[in-house]
Order: C-alpha cells, then structure tokens, then sequence
C-alpha cells in the first residue's frame, strides 16, 4: 500500500505526523516530508488515522498491503 | 442496531455517517442538516474562502456520493426541532424520525450583538451563507472594516481584510486578547501580529450601540461615548451551541450537551462536535471537570466516535483527545495544542516580543499541557505527542533543546551551501 499526497491541498497543518511520526514530518518551512511511500503492514493502523485525520483531506491510500 | 440518526449535517455529522458505513453498518443512515447546503468545510470560510475572489465550492462531498455510496438518507434544510428520548424519535419539520442509535452534532450559533439584526453592513461568519455575504462586503468599495473581538475567527477576518486593503480596527472587550485560549503572555504575543500589520487593536473596550442611518451600519459608539466609523461591521464574539431544540428533551445541557467519557448523553444518544461537553481523561488531573471544543479535529474525531459507540454501544470507549486547532493571520500560521492551563510558560524558540515566530509550551502538574506555535509549522506536533502520552516537563524540555539543536545545524548546513554558491559565483 502506498501513500500519495495531493500537494496542492497539503498545507502543512500536521495533523499526519502526530499520529505517524515514522512516516510524516512537517518541515520547518511547512512543507510536509514523507518518510516513506510505502506502507509497512505494522504502520497500517496509525497511516490510516493520519490519512482520515487530514484536514484537507489531501493524504489518501493506494494498493494492497503487502505482506 | 438498524437505524442510525445522525443531527447535525456538518463535519461531525459527516464523519459520523462515513464512519460507520466505512465500519460495515448496514442499518440505515438519515442525516439530518439545518441548512440546505451539503456538508461543508468551514475552517476556510473565515480564512482563503473570503481572501481568494473566486473560491471552490467548499462542500466535502457530491449529493450522489451520500445516495451511492454512502447510501445515506440526507434531511437537509428543516432544523430537528425536538427529541424524545424514551420513544427515541426526533422531530424534523413536520417528520418523526424514529432511532436506535442516535448522533447529536448540531454545532454552534454565532454570537450576535443584541439590537443589530436586520442592520445592513453587519455581518457573522459561521456559515456558509454568511462567508459569501461578507465576501462581498468586503469588495464592495467601502474602505474601513471593524471587528467586534479579537478571537481566532474575528482576528483571520482582520488579515483578510488587512490583505484587501481596507483600514481596520478590532474592538475587544478583554485587556487581553485570547487570553482563556491561549494565557496572558500569549494573548500579548498574538496581539502583536496585527499590529505589526496596521490593524488597530483597541482593548479593554464595550461596544455599546451599532449606529445606523437608512437601515445600514456607519459607526460603533463604545462605552466612553467614542464613536468609531465603519462601513462594515463583523461580530466575532464566540459561539453558543445549538441546543434550543434539546430543552426538555431530559438531556443535561450546561454550555454544551453534557455527556460521558464514552460521549453518552443519554442511552442510544451520543454527541459529537462544538456541541459536546464530556471530561477529558487526559487533562481531569490538571484541569477538573468537562471540556467542549470549537475545534475541526475534535469535530472530525468524536463524530466517528460517537456514531461508533452509537450503532454499538457495547463498544464504547472513553475518549480523549490532545485539542488542536489553528488559524491562519496575514501570511502566517497560528497552531495550539493541548490545554492553556498551568503554573508556567515557557518560550522555547524564537521570541514572543514581537509576534514570533516561536514556540511556547504551557506546564500543569509537572508535565507539558500545551504548546503554541507562531509561524513555525515544523514544532508544534512533536509537543502533541508529548502531551498525548502525558510526558514529563523535563521529557519537553529535552525535546526543545533537541529541536534547538537540529535548528541550528540545518542553519549551519544552509549557511555554509549558500557560502560555496558565493565562493564560486
């Protein structure tokens, strides 16, 4: 499973990294930092909180969880 | 479990009804909304919505995603004007809405100052309607724009209007601006940011009659007798929850729709929102007693929650949340996490004299509560966690210094690409 940003909708408010800070970080200038694309089977729960939590809904999941 | 009623069509409501269907629920699912308008995204209203002259269509969803996929019956338009609790109906306009599990997420009204309904050139923003009537005032010509309150939503109205050129002043009755949100020394701090953009900020001041002449607003007299010409008029004193239609429904309403950690207000009945009054667990050592919050990821959280616990109430887990919310001013970014309680303040990056950037972080009970950032986007959420597991003052202070550190080698690391870039140019 693979995460995509909508970059014109990301503003940076970090909602992502509060609850997966392994795989989203905002960076000093507000642009958000992706750690890793891919989703690791043990990140899935806290990936799929970050991506429901975006305010602007711009994170979203693609693709099978590999295993 | 087959039906669940959800009251209250905006984020809350709609998390709500997505929540469970994403969950598998196959009972059905009405919404019920006040206004005509499809759910919408508020926190731009006050914000890009009115500073952009074209602005998208802010509503979250189509109609067909509510009739397809959703498969969700939506009651937009008529007000829920009662509930019954013992037959568990609620009354919608001339329809009784019968439920087995029931969300309340009716949101808040905007605050109004008495006398000035039906005034022309006075506004609020707190729905959609209202952001596209202020959207024209403040293109309609006219140059001098006054803000009754200096909180977050009467201080972005401020910026935006600061950006459109107009002269503006903001009328507060506290000496301190924000000072329940965010402390004294903050509210100091934030204050500076219009100033420093040319809104005059005046304090300590009560509005005291909204003068009109032919039906439309020209000026504010205060409480000393100034009088502060205006063209136009927005009210930013807060917002009072929409729970006139729960009086004597036997729910305990208190500022709010009081409810249990699990968000139970009654059985079957759970709220969700601006409208939700419920303790805390993770500030009730610090900060006694229920909490209810304007905030969109509060909204967005316990509208999920409470329809989770709704269509199965066996499952219901105390929930707790670290609060955040933001609000953007002028060119930058205000963000809040965690409570303003506490004995102690303490600037950890840059400097609060002039408006920042910086951060602060708030400690209660010898732990870190809070933490506010100006203009520095990258702090905030690391203290968010720290709040959320209810680490120590120290664990904060450590996380600062780190921070700190970082900071200055990407300083360093920048400096010295930018001297390379100069040695060879």
């Amino acid at each position: 499973m693979r995460i995509v940003v909508d970059w014109d909708r990301c503003t940076g408010m970090g909602m992502c990294e509060s609850l997966a800070p392994d795989v989203f970080e905002v960076d000093d200038d507000g642009s958000l930092i992706l750690h890793t694309e891919q989703v690791a089977q043990d990140q899935e729960a806290e990936v799929r909180e970050a991506v429901a939590a975006c305010p602007t809904e711009a994170l979203s999941l693609e693709g099978p969880i590999e295993t | 479990m087959t039906r669940l009623v959800v009251v209250g069509a905006s984020l809350a409501g709609l998390r709500a009804v997505e929540a469970v269907r994403r969950d598998g629920f196959d009972g059905e699912v009405t919404l019920v909304g006040a206004e005509e308008h499809l759910p919408y995204d508020r926190p731009p209203l006050s914000k890009e919505y009115l500073a952009a002259d074209e602005s998208p269509d802010p509503r979250y969803r189509e109609e067909a995603t509510f009739a397809g996929d959703l498969d969700v019956e939506l009651l937009l338009g008529t007000p829920a004007s009662a509930l019954d609790t013992a037959a568990r109906t609620v009354t919608v306009g001339d329809r009784t809405v019968s439920y087995d599990g029931l969300v309340i997420a009716t949101g808040a009204h905007a605050r109004t100052l008495p006398g000035t309904e039906g005034i022309g050139g006075v506004h609020t923003v707190r729905t959609l309607d209202d952001a596209i009537a202020l959207r024209a005032a403040l293109r309609g010509g006219a140059p001098r724009l006054t803000v009754v309150g200096a909180g977050f939503i009467g201080s972005e109205v401020a910026s935006v209007g600061r950006g459109l050129g107009l002269e503006v002043t903001i009328l507060e009755a506290l000496e301190t601006p924000l000072a329940r949100a965010v402390g004294e020394r903050m509210g100091r701090a934030l204050t500076h940011l219009h100033r420093r953009r040319g809104t005059e900020v005046r304090t300590g001041v009560a509005v005291d009659e909204v003068l009109a002449t032919d039906g439309r607003v020209h000026a504010v007299r205060l409480a000393d007798g100034t009088e502060i010409a205006t063209d136009v008029l927005v009210v930013g004193i807060g917002a009072r929850p929409a729970t006139e239609w729960l009086e004597g429904s036997g729910l305990t309403l208190d500022d709010g729709v009081v409810a249990d950690e699990t968000l139970a207000a009654a059985p079957g009945v759970y709220v969700a929102g601006d409208i939700a009054r419920w303790p805390n667990a993770l500030f009730t050592d610090v900060a006694a007693g229920t909490m209810r919050l304007e905030h969109w990821t509060s909204a967005a959280e316990q509208g999920g929650r409470a329809a989770r616990h709704a269509v199965d109430p066996a499952s219901a887990k105390p929930y707790e949340t670290v609060p955040y919310f933001w609000s953007d001013w002028y060119d930058g970014r205000v963000q809040f996490v965690g409570i303003a309680a506490g004995d102690h303040v303490e600037v950890v990056a840059g400097d609060d004299a002039e408006g920042g950037p910086f951060t602060a972080i708030y400690r209660a009970g010898g732990r870190i509560v809070g933490a506010l950032a100006v203009d520095m986007p990258a702090e905030v959420m690391k203290y968010r966690r720290l709040i959320g597991k209810r680490q120590s003052w120290d664990d904060a202070l450590a996380l600062a210094e780190q921070r700190r550190q970082q900071r200055a080698e990407k300083q360093a690391a920048q400096q010295q690409s930018a001297d390379q870039q100069g040695a060879r140019a």
